[in-house]
């Protein structure tokens, strides 16, 4: 097939993303051309500051170097302007005479800094803050005079000026407003910084409206303002804004207001000619910073390798300010207005000020200064739309007050140093990732999991990862509004498990077909997903695809390091006859088992067992009564107990009773993640029922009932759900709650962050008040059960899925 | 190496007869046992064969035991994701796995002892 042209004017973050991504998805569609007026490939500006600032230079900042554009077949103009678009003719002119034609043409022209229209803003000495020569600018100024003046007082002033200030100039800002950074701050928080940026020594002029430039043999001299005052100035920064650059756009008759005109999929008026980046009006918004831009490359991409699926329905953003100990944060709409109510904290002379921002239960913006750690978890529950009414009193305190939660993942990372291990599962220092995120120019989460393995394996310290990559690029990095599912698609879990639901799907290749799959056959991050969401979502319909499982749920055992496997059978409430423990030791010694174990859930775990002997392994458990205990699934685990009334001087209840009448109804049901339940007879909670999935607590006149927690790497306490009376009760909550998880939580989301995400009151909602809503989601997991409620052991013993535990041929020495 | 060579060595190659594609499950795998080792036997979607040592580069993780994709495995321990018909781990992560030539004739699998070339981790 002959390939299409795809010329793109424009050569920056935004653009080269969308080639980067285009490229990914249809490597063979498009011969690609690139104009850039710029003399330097693609860098990433948004690290221009630490330039600025000496804390990094030009090279650790490059993210494509001309390399790339030669490897990828890429043909790059560097210098060249584009000053013509003939549509009609479809070709592209330069300013040299340089041409090319198109079939589909990119604009990503980005923005221009404005430039204040008063006499003298030609003089020498006087620059903007955009580009890598404003910086040598800038630098070389520094070493030569005294005093700089820095117009406007928004993010990128202050970090111009703070990095003019580093270089040992003298730093006035000017400011129109009387207040810093008037779009992200309070008037509270505005002062608050103010104040500690005169303690690093910049000097303010707030209310200030320059008149003119004053020049002396050509370069800048002084400053005078309307009110008549002058200061001396030999170097002005003007940041007093972007404005997108649509000139040519505007001069090929494309509809522009305020930014390039363009739809849901990046496309212009004219549809064969897209428009990307800080040059575009998207709903009437204009963005300036690299996340949203991002996504928009991604829609862009997605588009042009005619998968025709995404869509940029507009951004959240956040803004840090990167100035090296001053931590700042502000998100969403800080101010408030009708409708809204703030949660205020504010100890000025501590230097400490927090702001959120909450309408209709929700949090909607947020205004952090001091300590801004907890920035992330705000931006999530807005971006979420948590219902936070259960927390609201705890809100202001952060993540880490949260229901008497061990370490909290998500305020560590700025406390952290480089010689800190962030990810405990690969041993993946802060330092590392800091590294990797600088010199190979990663923006996302997946990035860093490809390169470090951070956050790759057991997901728990995916929080701090994000907060790193946030830390490391600024405001300018956001977690994507919505994840994807993985690489093989663009749609959510939440869309996917809509589409199964809705459109009744019921195998793995019908959803991949419908859904348009990337991949023909999926990877191993969906298809276990989509194989838990198609067997709870359609029990009797959908069949359990094995292939899709990992390892341990599709052999019932638990792989270990060497390749052997652990055999746990069930004990019911952690109860156990002398018949039992007498089954599992003759089994013990017949079968040579190393090692056992007496498991955390109260479980005896034989350790060490090949995999061609697990069936008998396991004929031989049965025939004395014992079944799977589940111990390797996202499954229910175990129900843990303590003795209780029957026995205990202080139990109020038979705790161990009621644990084998809820391990009884709910063994071998598969959940999202693993899932754990335990009932303690009395108050002082001998069963630890406060850190598992479901916890039961015996009281005097009934049964408390507890949700959400877990132990493990963030330790979460449970959130008490309610308090009932009678056994029947707590069987229907405690059913009603496994299932609303099984079918709503994403797969591999635990209870404790699906809680969070959803809130407490929602679950409230759901579990305690809609009693018809809460019977029938009872009924629904009875109905899975009828089908899911087996020992997959015994079956195996008597010969199911045989090729699994069995060599396909021994070769003995003599064939070979 | 060239066809003619390589076709000098499929005569030359001495070729054991280890079953039916049939009792490989598709996306599944099979082990060997051998002498040399275990061999795991990948059949995926396309009913394609490979043939790898059972130990994957990084940790020495049982690959017939992973999830298999396309012509890839992803190993059961930490996720290493190794390609089927090469043996060599898909990038960022560097390794390989040695892989072995199977061919297969009237829905037999046949499976030959000397590594292919190309990879160290024999």
């Amino acid at each position: 097939m002959k390939r299409m042209k795809l010329v793109m004017v424009g050569n920056g973050m935004a653009g080269v993303r969308t080639l980067e991504e285009v490229l990914k998805l249809a490597p063979d569609l498009y011969d690609i051309t690139v104009f850039g007026s710029e003399p330097y490939a693609n860098y990433n500006r948004i690290l221009l500051s630490p330039v600025l600032a000496g804390e990094q230079t030009i090279k650790d900042i490059m993210l494509n170097d001309v390399d790339w554009y030669e490897k990828n077949g890429i043909t790059l103009h560097l210098n060249k302007k584009i000053t013509r678009i003939d549509r009609k003719n479809r070709t592209v002119h330069a300013e040299d005479g340089t041409s090319a034609a198109y079939d589909r043409l990119i604009l990503a022209t980005g923005s221009n800094p404005f430039m204040l229209p008063v006499p003298g803003n030609d003089l020498a000495g006087v620059i903007s803050f955009r580009d890598i020569h404003d910086v040598d600018a800038m630098v070389e100024a520094s070493a030569k005079y005294k005093h700089a003046v820095v117009i406007g007082g928004g993010l990128l002033g202050l970090e111009a000026a703070n990095g003019l200030k580093l270089r040992g100039m003298d730093v006035t800002v000017v400011h129109l407003p009387e207040h810093l950074m008037e779009r992200q701050l309070d008037d509270v928080a505005s002062k608050m910084l103010q104040k500690s940026l005169e303690d690093k020594g910049l000097n303010f002029l707030m209310g200030k409206q320059t008149e003119q430039l004053i020049g002396k043999d050509g370069r800048v001299a002084a400053v005078r303002f309307k009110d008549g005052q002058e200061v001396p100035a030999d170097l002005v920064v003007m940041a007093v804004g972007i404005r997108p650059n649509t000139q040519l756009a505007e001069s090929a008759g494309i509809h522009c207001n305020r930014g390039i005109v363009v739809n849901d999929t990046m496309q212009t008026f004219d549809p064969r000619i897209y428009a990307i980046g800080e040059c575009v009006s998207h709903r009437g918004i204009a963005y300036g910073l690299v996340a949203p831009l991002f996504e928009m490359a991604k829609v862009c991409a997605n588009h042009l390798a005619e998968y025709g699926i995404g869509r940029y329905t507009g951004s959240v953003t956040s803004t840090k300010l990167k100035v090296t100990g001053i931590e700042l944060f502000s998100a969403g709409d800080y101010l408030g207005g009708e409708g809204t109510e703030n949660l205020l904290m504010s100890d000025p002379k501590g230097g400490l000020y927090k702001k959120l921002v909450l309408k209709e239960n929700k949090l909607v913006g947020a205004v952090l200064y001091g300590e801004s750690g907890d920035g992330n978890w705000y931006f999530k529950l807005m971006r979420e739309g948590t219902d936070v009414s259960a927390l609201r009193n705890r809100l202001l305190f952060g993540e880490t007050h949260l229901g008497d939660a061990g370490h909290g993942g998500q305020s560590r990372a700025a406390a952290m140093k480089d010689t800190d291990q962030v990810c405990d599962c690969n041993g993946v220092c802060k330092g590392d990732i800091t590294k990797a995120i600088i010199t190979k120019g990663l923006f996302t989460l997946d990035d860093v999991k490809a390169h470090t393995k951070a956050a790759a394996s057991c997901g728990s310290c995916t929080g701090l990862v994000e907060q790193i990559l946030a830390q490391t690029l600024g405001g300018d990095y956001e977690a994507p509004e919505a994840k994807p599912m993985c690489k093989c698609t663009d749609y959510t879990h939440d869309q996917v498990r809509a589409a199964i639901r809705d459109q009744q799907l019921i195998s793995i290749p019908e959803v991949m077909s419908k859904l348009e799959w990337k991949r023909p056959d999926g990877c191993p991050s969906c298809r276990p997903a989509l194989n838990y969401y198609l067997i709870s979502t359609w029990p009797k319909e959908a069949k359990d695809d094995y292939q899709s499982r990992f390892i341990n749920e599709r052999a019932h055992g638990n792989i270990q390091k060497d390749g052997t496997y652990s055999v746990i059978p069930r004990l019911f409430g952690g109860s156990v006859t002398v018949d039992q423990l007498r089954a599992i030791a003759d089994v013990a010694e017949k079968f040579e088992v190393p090692t056992m174990k007496i498991t955390g859930g109260q479980r005896i775990d034989l350790l060490g067992l090949k995999k061609e002997t697990l069936p008998a392994v396991w004929g031989d458990l049965a025939d004395r009564g014992l079944v799977s205990g589940h111990a390797y699934g996202k499954a229910l685990r175990t129900v843990k107990t303590c003795v209780g009334s029957e026995w205990c001087r202080f139990g109020v209840q038979d705790s161990t009773q009621m644990g084998i009448d809820l391990e009884e109804m709910t063994w071998g049901s598969w959940t999202p993640h693993k899932y754990k339940m335990a009932v303690s007879g009395c108050p002082r909670n001998c069963a630890e029922a406060t850190i598992k999935d479901f916890g039961v607590v015996a009281i005097d006149s009934g049964w408390e009932l507890h949700v959400g927690g877990n132990g493990g790497v963030k330790v979460r306490a449970t959130d008490l759900l309610c308090r009932v009376t009678t056994r029947e009760e707590v069987l229907e909550y405690a059913a009603a709650f496994m299932q609303i998880y099984r079918e709503e939580a994403r797969y591999l989301e635990r209870t404790a962050p699906w809680v969070e995400r959803v809130g407490l009151a929602y679950i409230k909602g759901r579990v305690v008040d809609d009693a018809e809503g809460r019977a029938e989601a009872y009924k629904r997991l009875l109905e899975s059960q009828e089908i899911y409620r087996f020992d997959p052991w015994a079956e195996r013993a008597k010969g199911v899925d045989k090729h699994e535990f069995t060599p396909l041929k021994v070769i003995e020495e003599q064939t070979v | 190496m060239n066809s003619a060579a390589k076709k000098v060595a499929m005569q030359t190659e001495k070729w054991i007869e280890v079953g039916s594609v049939s009792d490989i499950p598709k996306d599944g795998a099979r082990v060997v046992k051998t002498p040399l080792g275990d061999i795991a036997v990948f059949r995926n979607m396309q009913d394609e064969v490979f043939a790898l040592r059972d130990k994957c580069p990084h940790k020495g993780g049982p690959l017939s035991q992973g999830i298999i994709y396309g012509r890839t495995v992803a190993c059961p321990l930490h996720n290493w994701n190794i390609a089927l018909e090469t043996g060599i781990a898909v990038a960022p992560d560097e390794g390989c796995a040695a892989s072995f030539p199977v061919r297969v004739e009237g829905g037999k699998v046949f499976l030959s002892l000397t590594p292919s070339e190309g990879c160290p981790n024999h």
